[in-house]
């Protein structure tokens, strides 16, 4: 399966990476060569077979539905490039 | 090399215990080691030396009361994957710079819990994508191997580089280090030390940097199988954080060592026998093979007819996870941020700037694989095929206890001799990568060298939650390959 250089454009956009021609030119040649390899599953007959969700059979845990954590804005922003009075800024996004 | 760092964890442990030395004097002769050897190897990305001298300070005063928990005064090196209260977390990518967790991950804080020193963080691949080192934003982590009469710089393998090469240079008493594919077991395998991974959901994942999910899970790189097995004890465990942490006891680990392995049944599985092997693999393997029976355990061949699709089944589910995981370095909350004209292109700037080749290579490769139309032809079948890999593995553990596998295709190999070549890249975790799709556990086992004089190691795969019977079949093997060695001492 090889991909073009419009679909690189179109999955590095839903992906939010920023790609110049040089790179969208090498990841089509790149990309292209993975999903080649990967085709080889097509020879794997999986008709009926369930797919994999837990490795480890087990019932989903559930917890009392209580507030157990909070009250920590500090904490929470205090990685931020950029933030304000507890708020994350960011570019304007409404016009 | 000073004495104390040549003691193993259980020496060291028993030696603190009748007060030969302080916690503190062998935290001083790992940062010693430290200073002296870094700039060559590469293996730490931060150094917290006030912290371990504080830590090891604690120490001595519970070790002076007799109240000595069980790595009490050892001191670790912690993999920049896991999150570490105050100290540089990075997964080793420029994308996080300047993050500083406000929290504990749950494996460290266990380790501390149990009397352990942190002597500070260790190099990886970029967000544990790679087997080379070579993917991280601080540059490659080197081996401190060489071959025989060459000066020539080899890798330590990767992900958990920096944790393989600080473990085999005496830089640290134990790592903490993490397996998505191999990233713990193709390293140890390479640097001649002892790698486990434990059953998926035997460690908490919670405050380790995401990498692919449902493959994840963290374990020790150490000297030998016993200083594992100890460290092994105090990271596992329960944590209502994770909630695919399973709730079941965890047995003490170093106790089951030194049981006889007698009529234990070992499966050779004949798809390991890959068209290409090299001559000293298949030597190496039928060497471990002959001495599992020579300890009295019987050898049955078995066979996993899904082997060959386990790697590009691992290439659709990991990226796809880690496209989803990785969404979150946007510019907004942590890490590095671009301006950008409008929001999207800040995020897109940033994310470009931030992630490095491999790691935009994965994201690419899932996102694609879960754009619209594609899910089924590919993510769909990979988690089918996953099923089939699994009842492989179950099949074969109705006849035997456990498996015996090479660790990995090759030896440590130069610097750059793979970056060109992805799949070259990937295949170093041809026998890995299964036991992470089947959530198995497996263990790398130094057990020799080849022609050049660097190390080989042999795996062994167990049962779900089956670690204690790994440990105990390890241990046959490194009694019968005898003590490592510690790398001739160049840098």
């Amino acid at each position: 399966m090889s991909v073009d250089e419009a679909t690189v454009r179109r999955i590095a956009r839903l992906a939010r990476i920023a790609v110049n021609d040089e790179e969208a030119h090498r990841l089509q040649g790149e990309l292209s060569v993975i999903l080649d390899w990967v085709e080889q599953l097509g020879e794997v007959d999986t008709a009926g077979v369930e797919p994999m969700t837990s490795v480890i059979p087990m019932v989903m845990k559930k917890r009392d539905d209580v507030v157990s954590d909070g009250a920590k804005a500090d904490d929470v922003v205090a990685n931020a490039p950029v933030s304000e009075d507890h708020f994350f800024v960011v570019p304007k996004v409404v016009e | 090399m000073s004495e104390l760092t040549g003691l193993t964890i259980a020496a060291a442990r028993a030696a603190l215990e009748k007060k030969e030395f302080s916690a503190l004097e062998l935290t001083e002769a790992y940062l010693g080691e430290i200073e002296g050897a870094n700039g060559a190897l590469n293996a730490y990305v931060a150094v917290t030396r006030d912290k371990a001298r504080d830590m090891a300070r604690a120490c001595d005063e519970r070790l002076a009361r007799g109240e000595g928990r069980p790595l009490e005064g050892i001191p670790l090196g912690i993999k920049d994957l896991y999150c570490t209260q105050g100290v540089h977390a990075q997964a080793c990518s420029h994308v996080l710079d300047g993050f500083l967790p406000r929290y504990e991950s749950t494996v460290t804080a266990n380790l501390w819990s149990a009397g352990a020193v942190m002597l500070g963080k260790l190099n990886m691949d970029e967000f544990a994508m790679g087997s080379s080192n070579e993917t991280s934003y601080y540059g490659p982590a080197i081996n401190p191997w060489r071959a025989s009469g060459s000066e020539e710089k080899l890798v330590p393998g990767g992900s958990s580089g920096g944790s393989a090469a600080a473990v085999a240079a005496r830089l640290c008493a134990g790592a903490t280090a993490t397996d998505t594919g191999g990233s713990i077991r193709q390293p140890a395998a390479l640097t001649g030390t002892v790698g486990i991974k434990p059953t998926y959901g035997r460690c908490s994942r919670w405050g380790i940097v995401a990498f692919a999910s449902s493959l994840d899970q963290a374990g020790p790189i150490a000297r030998t199988v016993r200083d594992a097995a100890m460290m092994l004890g105090a990271m596992a465990g329960h944590d209502a954080k994770d909630t695919t942490s399973v709730d079941t006891p965890v047995p003490d680990y170093a106790a089951a060592l030194g049981g006889s392995v007698k009529g234990m049944r070992i499966g050779i599985p004949r798809e390991y026998r890959i068209d290409g092997m090299s001559a000293e693999i298949g030597a190496l393997w039928d060497k471990g093979i002959d001495w599992l029976k020579a300890s009295g355990a019987e050898i049955v061949e078995v066979s996993l007819p899904h082997t060959k699709y386990a790697l590009p089944a691992y290439y659709i589910v990991a990226p796809a996870e880690a496209s989803s995981n990785l969404a979150r370095y946007d510019g907004v909350r942590y890490g590095l941020r671009v301006a950008g004209d409008d929001i999207i292109a800040m995020y897109e700037n940033s994310r470009a700037a931030g992630f490095g080749a491999e790691v935009k290579r994965r994201i690419m490769v899932g996102t694609y694989v879960l754009s619209a139309g594609y899910y089924d032809a590919y993510y769909l079948k990979a988690q089918q095929v996953r099923t089939l890999i699994k009842r492989d593995f179950d099949s074969a553990f109705e006849k035997v206890d456990a498996l015996l596998t090479p660790a990995t295709p090759n030896s440590a190999f130069a610097l750059g001799a793979m970056t060109d070549d992805p799949i070259a890249m990937y295949l170093n975790d041809v026998f890995t990568v299964t036991v992470n799709m089947a959530g198995l556990p497996g263990i790398s086992v130094p057990a020799g060298f080849d022609a050049r004089g660097l190390p080989l190691g042999l795996q062994l795969i167990g049962k779900p939650f089956d670690e204690a019977n790994l440990f105990r079949l390890a241990q046959a093997l490194e009694d019968a390959a005898g003590e490592t060695p510690p790398a001739q001492r160049w840098w």
